[in-house]
């Protein structure tokens, strides 16, 4: 069962995600969730089989999924909702979080402190303009892995891969391993993108051929991939003439970059960084907007997940900090409320500790004028905390009344005060 | 005995250091470039009995997903690979299945254990 108001929300349950909530919780935050987008908790480690993972957290070499394993059973332990299937569709400055989901329908929550890990999506053909026709056959590396590792079918028999991005030089030996045929990875740069360590295990180990300074000139094939022709570039990132090659295929891999996916954060008002396309954040991963935090791939793209999960537990430590603290200082706050013949008063909240300080002065217009003496009146409810005088009112004219030190203890007992101007 | 030069990348770690060993035969008498001492172990072992972890999946059956993730306990001996994949390629598991199971005791006579990587709750349990 959910609740309606959390400590905090996070959005993404991968490495990130499943860090900071699991932090948050662990600091003191007393409600914590976690809504995603998929079936399952664990993000894109479940689709990364590969080991490599856990050598700074867990001094041990695992596999994706097995990482994750240890979060979502950790997560398990601590009482933290989890809201699977779901998608978060709207977040606001406010910390108002619009979900949906198939089970619990449409939702409309309320945080303290908001985490943001909706990690990042993979760039596609659109995105870098790949000429050709558009036959079946052209995947992202990622959508390839979710198919070849979760789903269980192959995409293809002959590969190109494009892009030496540890996604695609991983994929290059998975495929091998399933009995696919890699025929060549092409990388635009003229260096290697992903890890020398992928280069060795997953491309030279199966004598699958790299070329750098090569890209795709364009894609062949009408129903599905054929062929694709390759070119060299000169140091102007231009093809140079007469270097084509037509590699025969069947599917075309792209391994061309990740972008931070944030959507939600544009919603809230957080500043981005054009550079790294993620939120602005602090020293404690806080965003441009108090009380919403981002970590992981969504601030910039990470090469380990092992960093993913530390940010994610800096991110959760000080969201659940900003969280205990709003909730602390929420009892001290009173909202000012207009009554009877006031259109508004400001300020619109009163700290009830500055009545320790100073008096305290309200000021407010009245809703019609009153010809004659009246009293200005601060409520709770029907408890007077403070009066005054005042020989007429006027819309046109400002009202003010000062809360004195003496209403200290009655203002303590208040939830909320209301001024009204009423006549003698 | 004539002394050999030749580069290595390590891929022990994600640091990846490139690595300038000279050999004796099959003994590292000199290496540069290395940032800890797991480079000679690297060496040492690419020259005399070349491993590697294996990842790769196996078939479930009643399982939220229709594969398990599966991997090599330890590093297994590089010539083996494709035997060990088509050895793992004939497993059937049955759902529920738990992270760290045994799929595979002592693949092909290696000692080495199979084992899944993940839980694959039974389709409809709650996982």
């Amino acid at each position: 069962m959910l609740k309606e108001k959390y400590d905090v929300i996070v959005i993404g349950a991968g490495p990130a995600g499943l860090a900071a909530a699991i932090e948050a919780k662990k600091t003191g935050a007393q409600d914590v969730l976690v809504i995603e987008r998929a079936q399952e908790l664990g993000g894109i480690l479940q689709q990364c089989i590969h080991n490599g993972f856990g050598l700074q957290i867990f001094k041990k070499d695992m596999p994706g999924p097995a990482y994750a394993q240890r979060f979502i059973d950790e997560l398990a332990g601590l009482h933290i909702d989890t809201l699977l299937d779901a998608m978060a569709l709207n977040v606001t400055s406010e910390r108002h979080v619009y979900a949906t989901s198939r089970t619990s329908g449409f939702l409309e929550l309320d945080t303290r402190a908001l985490v943001l890990a909706m990690g990042c999506r993979e760039r596609t053909r659109a995105q870098i303009a790949l000429p050709g026709t558009r036959p079946a056959g052209v995947y992202t590396a990622g959508t390839a892995q979710r198919f070849v590792n979760i789903e269980g079918f192959m995409p293809g028999k002959r590969f190109v891969i494009l892009g030496s991005g540890d996604i695609g030089m991983i994929m290059a030996r998975r495929l091998t391993f399933e009995g696919a045929k890699v025929e060549r990875v092409l990388e635009i740069m003229p260096f290697l993108t992903g890890l020398t360590r992928n280069y060795v295990q997953c491309l030279l180990d199966y004598d699958i051929p790299l070329q750098l300074e090569h890209t795709v000139k364009r894609i062949i094939g009408n129903n599905r991939v054929e062929a694709i022709e390759s070119v060299q570039i000169d140091s102007q990132r231009q093809p140079i003439p007469g270097t084509e090659e037509t590699i025969p295929c069947d599917t075309l891999l792209l391994s061309v970059g990740l972008i931070p996916e944030n959507e939600l954060s544009r919603k809230a008002g957080v500043a981005l960084d054009p550079v790294t396309a993620g939120p602005f954040v602090d020293e404690k991963m806080q965003t441009s907007v108090p009380g919403i935090f981002a970590a992981g791939n969504v601030v910039h793209v990470y090469d380990l997940v092992d960093w993913v999960t530390q940010a994610g537990l800096l991110c959760g430590r000080n969201a659940a900090e900003y969280a205990i603290a709003a909730r602390k200082h929420h009892g001290r706050r009173v909202r000012m409320k207009a009554g009877d013949n006031v259109r508004y008063v400001v300020p619109h909240v009163l700290d009830k500790e500055s009545l320790a300080e100073s008096a305290q002065r309200l000021q407010m217009r009245v809703t019609l004028p009153i010809e004659e003496p009246v009293w200005v009146e601060v409520m709770n409810g029907e408890e007077r905390v403070t009066r005054k005088t005042e020989l007429y009112v006027r819309p046109g004219e400002m009202v003010n009344i000062d809360i004195p030190q003496s209403a200290y203890d009655a203002v303590q007992r208040a939830s909320e005060l209301s001024v009204r101007v009423v006549r003698r | 005995m004539a002394h050999e030069h030749r580069k290595f990348i390590c891929i022990t770690c994600p640091r990846g250091c490139a690595l300038d060993v000279t050999l004796e035969g099959e003994i590292v008498v000199q290496m540069e470039g290395n940032s800890c001492k797991r480079g000679i172990d690297y060496v040492t072992g690419e020259l005399k009995d070349p491993r590697r972890m294996v990842t790769t999946t196996v078939r479930v059956r009643g399982g939220v997903h229709p594969l398990a993730p599966v991997y090599t306990e330890s590093p297994i001996p590089k010539p083996r690979i494709f035997d060990l994949l088509a050895v793992i390629r004939k497993v059937e598991l049955k759902a529920p299945v738990k992270v760290g199971d045994v799929v595979i005791e002592n693949a092909l006579g290696t000692g080495i254990n199979i084992l899944a990587s993940r839980n694959i709750p039974a389709k409809g349990e709650v996982s």
